[in-house]
Formats: C-alpha cells, sequence, structure tokens
C-alpha cells in the first residue's frame, strides 16, 4: 500500500452553544491515498461535513473546537497550523468544491477573475497566463466557449454551469485532494449524470485524490474506490466500494442500502415495503452512552446499550464497529448484499 | 484485532441477547423545549450591550414619571429673583432664563419626548402594517392604488409636510406624533408589503390556504405574528428617529411652545445663550443623545436577537 | 394537431376516475410581455386508491401542476374534476368543502411548519378551520391519534417546529394532511429533502395510508426510482408539457421518448460493478429557459433523435401500446 497522502487520527470536533457542547464528531480515522477516491457516507447532521470543514481550517473558531485527535497532510499536523498558514494549503494542496454553487462563487466579480485569483496567489504567474491556464481549465470542464464563459457573472450561469466552473476553479492549481462535499445534491439528475462523468474523467487524467462527502449511494457506486460510512459522529464501517456495497457489515449500511429504491427492479416486488430505518438520529447534543445506533437497529443487544462497539475486522482493509461481530453475539443474516443488488442488467 | 480489548473483556454472554423492539425510543427528543420568545428573551438578557440600553432606557422612563411629582419646584411658575442660576444643591441643573427650574422642566420635557419618541415610532407603524398588510396580500387594483399614492407622497419633501401639517394642526404633542405617522406610515407600508408578499408564498401559508383557511385567518394567525418581530425592530428603530424629529421641530420653532416644554425646546431656549450658559444646552442635549443612542443600540440587539438564523 | 389527447383510463377502471385533469394551462408573467408557460395544456387522470407519479426536472412544471389542481394557484384554462364534479371553478364554502378532501405534503419540511406554532397546534389547525371535533378535549384525542398514526407521541405535540429532525417534520406534514381525512393527496417532493433511510420511512407510512384509507396519491418528485417504487402510472413532463405516460412498469422497461430514455440512463445505480461495465450515453446540454418557448417539439434542442420536423411541428401524444403514450415524432 501506498504512503497515505492525508491520515486523520481520532479526530473529535465540538461545537460550543448556550445548551451545552454539541459533539459533532466524535473520534474518527481514515486515511486517503494519493489518487483514490474516498466516500464519506452518512445522513445529514453525521457530521461529515463537519469533518471535511475542520480538515480544510474552515470551520470558525469558537463556536468549533477540535477536542482531539491528529490531521496529518504528508506527516506534518495541520491542526497546530495558524489560519494563516492554512491560507497557502487551501486552493494549492487541496481545494474544494461544495454544494451550492450560488453561494461559494462571488456574484459581483466575473468568473475568470475569480479563477486566476486563485491561479496569481498560488502559482505566481502574471495576469496574462493566469488567463489562459484559466480558460483552458474552463474548456477542461468541458463549458462551450470557454473564452466567454471567462467574461460571465455566476448568476449568468446555470446550476450545472456553475458546478463546473467550481471544479475548474478547485483543480487549475493541481492540489492533490479534491474535497467535494455534496458536488451534486443541488443539480437534476441528468446535470448530475454529466457532473459525474466529467468527476470521473479529471480524476483519471489528473490523478487527484478525492473526498466525496455524499448520503448517495448511487453517486458513491459511480465514484468511490472506498468507502466510509459515518453515524452519530463515527465511522461504523469502512471497506472498499465492493466490500461495503457486496458485503456490508453493519446494521446501518444494511438499511441504507435497502432503503433505496431501485430503477431497474422488477416489477413484481414494487409497492412492497422498503426496509427502512425507524425514528430518528439521536441528538448529538447529548450522545447515547453506548452504540448512537443502538435505538434504530433491529439487531440490538444490550452489550450495545452498555458501551459502544470496538472495531473489528471483517475482512482485508474492511473494518467495522459493531457488537455483532463479536464471537458471542447470534449470527444474523445480512438482509442485503450480493443478491440483492444484481438483476441491473435489465436495465441496460 | 481488537483495537480495544478491555471493553470487550467486560461484556458477558447475557450481553449479547437482542433487546425487545418495544423498548426502544426512536424518536425521543433530548433537548429542552425553548419556545420562540423565551429564546428571545434569553438572547436579550445575554447581550450587555442591550441590558445597558435597557437600563438607561429604564432610568429615564422612572425619572420622567417620578421626578417631576417630587420636585419642590413647578415647571412652569417663573421666578425672576432666580435666573439663569449654575446647577447647586437647590436647582440640580439649574434655572434658566426665567427663573424655572431646570431639573424639573427637563424631566417634565422627557415625558413629552419620550411619549413623541414611542407614539410617533407605533403610529406610522399601525398605519403601514394595515395598509402594507392589505396591499401585498390581495395585490391587484388595491396594491396598485396603495402603492401609487406611496410613490407620489414619497416624492413630496418632508419639511413641507411637517410645515403643512404644523401651521394646520397647531402645536402640541399630538400634532407631532401625527405629523410623524402621516410622514412615516408610506416607508412602513413599503416595508410590510415587502414582508407579506415574501411570506404569502411560503409553503405554510400554502398549507394554511389548502386547508381552507380564510385569508383573514392566514394574516392574522400565519403572516402578521411571523412578520411582527422585525416590526418591533422597526418600532424601536423608529424611536430615536422620532425623538430627534420632535427636537429637531422644536429646535426650529415649529414643535412644542413654551412654557410646555420638550428636550427639544429646552436645547432650542438654551442655544440662546450658550457661551453664557453652557449647561442649559448640554443637559438636554445630553439626555437627548444618551436616550437616541440607547434606543438605537437596542434595537440592534433586539433584531440580532429575533433573526431566526441566529437560532441554535 | 397540437392537442394533447387526455391519457384513457385501462379497461380494468372503467369507473369515473377520483381526479380528472384536462387542458389544464398555468402561465406566468416574465417581465414585459413574456409569458412562462409553466404548465402548457396537461391532462391526466388518476384512479380511484391509484398513485400517479409526476417526475421531471427543476422548472418543468411539476409543482406547478400540484399546487394548481389543489387551486393554491388558479388555472388558467382547463377543467379539474374530482369524482366527476368540476372543481375548477368552485368559490366560497364550496370551495372550502372541497378542501378536507385534497390536501397536500409540501416539499420543505422546514418551510412547511409555522415556526409559531406548536406541532400539536400545526396539526389541529384543520379541525379548527373546518370546525370539526368542536369540544376540545375530542378535538385533542383526535390530534393525539394523528400523532401516534405518523408514529410520534404526546410528547411531542407542544414541541415547536424547530426542535424536530426533516423526517419527523415531514411526519407531522403528514399527519396536518391527514388531520381532514382527505381522499386524495399531493405529495410535492415530499421526500427530497430527506435523507435516504428517512425517505423510506416515510414512504413506506405512505404506502401504508393509501392501503388502510384507500387514498389516491399524485405524487410528485424528481426521484425516478422512488416513482417506479410508488407509483401505478407515471407522467414525464418536459418545460410544461407532459411527454409521456404510462404504466410504471411499462414505461420503466420500454421507454418511448427520448427524453424519458435520457433521464433513466442519467439516475445512478447503487451498484459498483454496474458502474464499471456500463457506460451510458447520458443527454447532453440543459434544460433551456421556459419563457416564450419556440414553436416545435421542446425537447429538441437536447434530443439526440430530432429531425427537421420536430422543429416545426409540436408532436401530439400518440399511442405507442395499449395505455402508454408519447410525445415524439420518432417513434
Amino acid at each position: 500500500m501506498k504512503q497515505p497522502i492525508l491520515e486523520i487520527k481520532d479526530l473529535a470536533v465540538s461545537f460550543d452553544t448556550y445548551a451545552g457542547e454539541v459533539q459533532a464528531v466524535r473520534g474518527v480515522s481514515f486515511s486517503l491515498s494519493p489518487g483514490e477516491t474516498l466516500a464519506i457516507v452518512g445522513e445529514s447532521g453525521c457530521g461529515k461535513s463537519v469533518s471535511m470543514q475542520t480538515i480544510m481550517g474552515l470551520l470558525p473558531s469558537p463556536p468549533s473546537r477540535i477536542k482531539s485527535g491528529q490531521i496529518l497532510y504528508e506527516g506534518t499536523d495541520l491542526t497546530a497550523k495558524t489560519d494563516k498558514e492554512m491560507e497557502s494549503y487551501r486552493g494549492k494542496e487541496f481545494s474544494m468544491v461544495f454544494q451550492d454553487s450560488m453561494t461559494s462563487l462571488n456574484p459581483t466579480m466575473r468568473v475568470g477573475r475569480q479563477i486566476c485569483e486563485g491561479i496569481i496567489k498560488h502559482q505566481h504567474v502574471s495576469r496574462a497566463e493566469a488567463k489562459e491556464i484559466a480558460i483552458d481549465m474552463l474548456r477542461k470542464v468541458g463549458l462551450p466557449n470557454p473564452e466567454q464563459c471567462y467574461r460571465r457573472y455566476p448568476h449568468t450561469m446555470s446550476g450545472g454551469m456553475r458546478q463546473r466552473v467550481m471544479i475548474a476553479m478547485a483543480l487549475c492549481c493541481h492540489p492533490k485532494i479534491l474535497f467535494a462535499d455534496e458536488p451534486t445534491t443541488a443539480l437534476d439528475v441528468t446535470m448530475q449524470a454529466q457532473i459525474l462523468d466529467l468527476m470521473n474523467d479529471l480524476k483519471n487524467t489528473t490523478g487527484t485524490a478525492i473526498i466525496l462527502v455524499t448520503h448517495d449511494l448511487g453517486v458513491v457506486a459511480q465514484m468511490a474506490d472506498r468507502i466510509s460510512v459515518m453515524y452519530a459522529g463515527k465511522i461504523v464501517e469502512s471497506g472498499t466500494a465492493d466490500q461495503i456495497f457486496y458485503n456490508p457489515r453493519h446494521p446501518y449500511t444494511w438499511g441504507l442500502l435497502g432503503s433505496m429504491p431501485s430503477v431497474a427492479q422488477s416489477s413484481n416486488n414494487a409497492k412492497s415495503e422498503l426496509m427502512s430505518i425507524p425514528g430518528s438520529p439521536p441528538d448529538l447534543f447529548a450522545p447515547p452512552k453506548g452504540c448512537a445506533f443502538a435505538a434504530r437497529c433491529p439487531y440490538a443487544m444490550t452489550a450495545c446499550q452498555k458501551m459502544d462497539a470496538d472495531t473489528f475486522t471483517a475482512d482485508d482493509g474492511h473494518t467495522v464497529r459493531c457488537w455483532l461481530m463479536d464471537s458471542r453475539a447470534p449470527a444474523v443474516a445480512p438482509p442485503v448484499g450480493r443478491a440483492s443488488v444484481r438483476g441491473k442488467e435489465e436495465n441496460a | 484485532m481488537n483495537e480495544n480489548l478491555s471493553a470487550a473483556a467486560q461484556l458477558t454472554a447475557q450481553d449479547f441477547v437482542s433487546i425487545p423492539e418495544e423498548s426502544r425510543k426512536t424518536d425521543a427528543i433530548v433537548r429542552p423545549s425553548v419556545s420562540y420568545w423565551a429564546d428571545v428573551l434569553r438572547r436579550i438578557r445575554q447581550d450587555k450591550v442591550a441590558m445597558c440600553s435597557l437600563v438607561i432606557i429604564g432610568i429615564m422612563v422612572i425619572l420622567a414619571i417620578f421626578a417631576p411629582i417630587f420636585s419642590p419646584y413647578d415647571y412652569e411658575t417663573n421666578n425672576l429673583q432666580a435666573i439663569n442660576l449654575p446647577p447647586s444643591a437647590e436647582h440640580w441643573f439649574g434655572t434658566d432664563q426665567l427663573g424655572r427650574d431646570l431639573w424639573t422642566r427637563v424631566w417634565i420635557g422627557a415625558r413629552v419626548s419620550l411619549l413623541i419618541g414611542l407614539g410617533g415610532a407605533i403610529a406610522p407603524q399601525i398605519v403601514g402594517i394595515f395598509l402594507g398588510g392589505i396591499s401585498g396580500y390581495f395585490g391587484g387594483w388595491v396594491d396598485m392604488l396603495i402603492m401609487r399614492i406611496i410613490d407620489v407622497g414619497v416624492c413630496i419633501p418632508q419639511l413641507v409636510y411637517i410645515t403643512l401639517m404644523m401651521l394646520v394642526l397647531g402645536s402640541g404633542p399630538m400634532a407631532i406624533i401625527v405629523t410623524i405617522a402621516v410622514v412615516g406610515w408610506m416607508g412602513a407600508a413599503r416595508f410590510v408589503r415587502g414582508r407579506v408578499l415574501q411570506f404569502k408564498n411560503r409553503e405554510f401559508i400554502l398549507a394554511a390556504k389548502a386547508q381552507g383557511a380564510s385569508p383573514m385567518r392566514q394574516i392574522f394567525r400565519y403572516i402578521l405574528p411571523n412578520i411582527l418581530g422585525q416590526q418591533v425592530v422597526s418600532i424601536t428603530a423608529a424611536i430615536p428617529g422620532a425623538i430627534f424629529t420632535e427636537a429637531y421641530l422644536s429646535f426650529i420653532g415649529l414643535g412644542i411652545k413654551s412654557p410646555m416644554t420638550s428636550w427639544g425646546q429646552l436645547a432650542q431656549t438654551g442655544s440662546s445663550l450658550y457661551r453664557l450658559y453652557p449647561y442649559q444646552l448640554f443637559i438636554p442635549g445630553v439626555l437627548i443623545s444618551v436616550t437616541i443612542l440607547a434606543f438605537y443600540l437596542f434595537g440592534n440587539s433586539l433584531r440580532d436577537a429575533l433573526d431566526p438564523h441566529l437560532r441554535d | 394537431m397540437t392537442q394533447s389527447a387526455k391519457p384513457v383510463v385501462s379497461a380494468a377502471q372503467e369507473q369515473t376516475p377520483l381526479i380528472q385533469v384536462e387542458h389544464l394551462k398555468k402561465y406566468f408573467t416574465a417581465g414585459k410581455k413574456q409569458i412562462l408557460k409553466a404548465v402548457d395544456d396537461v391532462s391526466f387522470s388518476i384512479a380511484r386508491g391509484e398513485t400517479l407519479g409526476l417526475v421531471g426536472e427543476s422548472g418543468c412544471g411539476k409543482t406547478t401542476v400540484g399546487r394548481t389542481v389543489l387551486r393554491l394557484y388558479e388555472p388558467d384554462g382547463g377543467t379539474i374534476r374530482f369524482d366527476g364534479e368540476d372543481i375548477s371553478h368552485l368559490k366560497g364554502s364550496d370551495w372550502k368543502q372541497m378542501t378536507r378532501r385534497m390536501q397536500m405534503v409540501f416539499q420543505d419540511p422546514y418551510a412547511s411548519l409555522n415556526p409559531f406554532f406548536t406541532v400539536g397546534e400545526i396539526i389541529e389547525e384543520g379541525l379548527l378551520i373546518h370546525k370539526l371535533f368542536p369540544n376540545k378535549a375530542e378535538r385533542r384525542e383526535r390530534v393525539l391519534e394523528l400523532l401516534e398514526l405518523v408514529g410520534l407521541s404526546k410528547e411531542h405535540a407542544n414541541r415547536f417546529p424547530h426542535e424536530f429532525s426533516g423526517g419527523q417534520r415531514q411526519r407531522v406534514g403528514i399527519a396536518r394532511a391527514l388531520a381532514l381525512d382527505p381522499n386524495f393527496l399531493i405529495c410535492d417532493e415530499a421526500i427530497s429533502a430527506l435523507d435516504v433511510s428517512i425517505q423510506a420511512q416515510v414512504v413506506n407510512m405512505l404506502m401504508r395510508f393509501q392501503r388502510d384509507m384507500d387514498l389516491t396519491y399524485l405524487f410528485i418528485t424528481h426521484d425516478l426510482s422512488m416513482v417506479r417504487h410508488i407509483a401505478d402510472h407515471t407522467a414525464v413532463m418536459y418545460l410544461g408539457k407532459m411527454v409521456e405516460y404510462g404504466i410504471t412498469s411499462e414505461l420503466y422497461s420500454h421507454p418511448a421518448h427520448p427524453y424519458t430514455v435520457g433521464l433513466l440512463s442519467a439516475v445512478p445505480v447503487p451498484d459498483p460493478e454496474y458502474c464499471r461495465t456500463h457506460q451510458p450515453a447520458h443527454l447532453q446540454g440543459e434544460v433551456p429557459s421556459p419563457i416564450n418557448p419556440k414553436p416545435g417539439c421542446r425537447f429538441c434542442e437536447r434530443c439526440p433523435r430530432a429531425t427537421a420536423r420536430c422543429r416545426q411541428e409540436e408532436p401530439a401524444f400518440t399511442e405507442v401500446s395499449p395505455g402508454h403514450y408519447a410525445a415524439c415524432h420518432n417513434l
């Protein structure tokens, strides 16, 4: 295995509110190898975006606070860096694409200028050279008529075009890591398909590692090499895309996979109940003592309420945080997995 | 394999028994329940600037009510034996050119100024909420008519209204409040209309409409409570303006006339001889400034406290 | 020629459909003399106890269809029949009575609940408006019953909406819609703002209510996989026009209109192996502006099969196979 370029060790982030502390991220560890795509999957409020923003140094403090952990980027700990020092990393070493392209772009500045700013800052080139790089980048992200796009204002473009501009802006300084936080959630399906195609193409040509944060398993399947599933501020399962999709071991992952209906399902099981997870995620203002998923888990045991599960290794590189993996636990047959996601060929 | 062997070792075989489904509470809410207004109150209390402003305003109000009652002097009786006395133990703020006790006059003036401040802020809002609400909710020709009236109205300089109104209504606190309302309702109505338009197509209003709620129910139960917070802020923000308008009118001789008094009128009288008796100008001047500042800062804090985006 | 035919109900549902919408039009003015034809001549019908899935991308007019059927927007043309009765011109108390039978679940679980009401008051509101359960205790009883129906308990009744999670709020929205015991429910992107596992929870709940209460649904969404799961019939809209209509399974397995084909191929499949082996050609370009559309087929700019005819003549709804209609010249 290659030396990871990014390693997160036991990261914990809390927000201080008037009512008390909200433990948004409660001990998250993962690593990212060069050129790889890691998807962090989870529902809203599970701490996935907070983790990303903490790594990029984008969270204001207070109210947020890194309680513990290390963020090692090529061996240097970023938690010790000042805001000023982080600025030289952002845009150059790693950059980001957000969900909402409208608020992430400056509405009073032409698109071209915004791209050039980063190029001039990090690559120390003249304005004319920067413009050339920017136009070239706009062409690469598939915008028709890049010279004209260069002079447009963000509000004159559609959501899909703006997202392409965001990607161009993020990749113009050849970052080693691209953080993509729900990059296609705000787009329509046909637009989403185009943007995902583009991101996959760019990944193959530039070799940038991607951390993709999303709740959409369909998007994950198209992009990810490895997947970490997050729930209530912790990573509950981690493995390669195939391990997670075909051999999931955590009941939460089962629930996530099972609750997705398929466009390709055969007609006879339409109108049947979808597998779903009852209730709502816990409020991280007062996280439960044991496993955070126990209250919603159909397989919960007494142990789950007593203490949080250990991390078990299911397979090479496949880790699961669940007491069901303990040798003393009753054997449970996964309701999803290899058999249940097959049968897609019919759609082709 | 296991990163934390000790945790697993603490568990026994009995712990690996499934728990019955009924005993799980999946939809519990753990945070204490806080209503909107309780939350607003909490944030106002936490805000030092807001609390300081509130204390200053409170002191002004208390003094305006009680100081003249407990003062041995009358605000309108001349005493030519004691004219233009500097502040002393006998006359805390000194006396004016006619020998009237300034301490008493200042707090009688405060009554008038604060009354005009409050009335002048509320009156245009009431008219504005009513007409702006109708205009925004019903739209169509009603909206057209009200908006065109406002368009024409705002083109006429304020001073023209004020001078005309004061000439017609004469001087006195009520006249000033009415004048401010006539000038101020147009801005308030526009603002309210904008807010109503903003809320009219919110999904919760549509939901009420889909349930068959009448327009009046939609306005009074749904739209008004939602815009009321902003209107309270507008009122607070308009108080300094109204106090200032009164001061300014009295200063140019259009407002309150002697022997009745107000802060503006006191400042006006004081200004004629301020080189000789600076306290006659500075005392009302400082009171006007401090009060306006306190209301302004409180209005700002209130706006922040009512902002739903800041709820955590 | 440009008139779209009304899709005929299949032989099994000979009785009057609960909802019949014919030639529905809703135009908005957008600036000077610019007309946005949000819904332009749309017809469909929904049989009792069935679900019609209405899909399309943002700006296609699907939400406007829902809101116009419920007369939150006044239609600019066409008729809406409920149980055979024309309701497009009902006024006053006649319309108010009608609102008891048709209700809506809204998209945004944050904007659709009044922040100043408790959840109990929100659910109670419909009962108050229609003066059902005049006895306060009985009314309270009914509210708690509705809360329980959607899986919440009486502790939740005195809480304010902002204290709830998205899924819980949406369940409150459903309880509010069901309070009046309607026959017809429009779900306008009711699950789009929710997390996947919560979507499944809400959809299961809706399907259970359909069975238990004999509800008829108009399910408006951009999520094609969910429509396949719950809809009996599916209608696809593009720029204010309906382009395809049919029995769900038939429409998904044999999409006729090139737009439907493109839409289906764009849905990401949650299966990595499938993604590695399949590289479907995706629709290129974007949805053009719906203001002052050009004559001819509205899809022709993005259509891989477009011909000269498509640019001049608007295609009519034609029957591809029994009960399956599409508006395209090149079928």
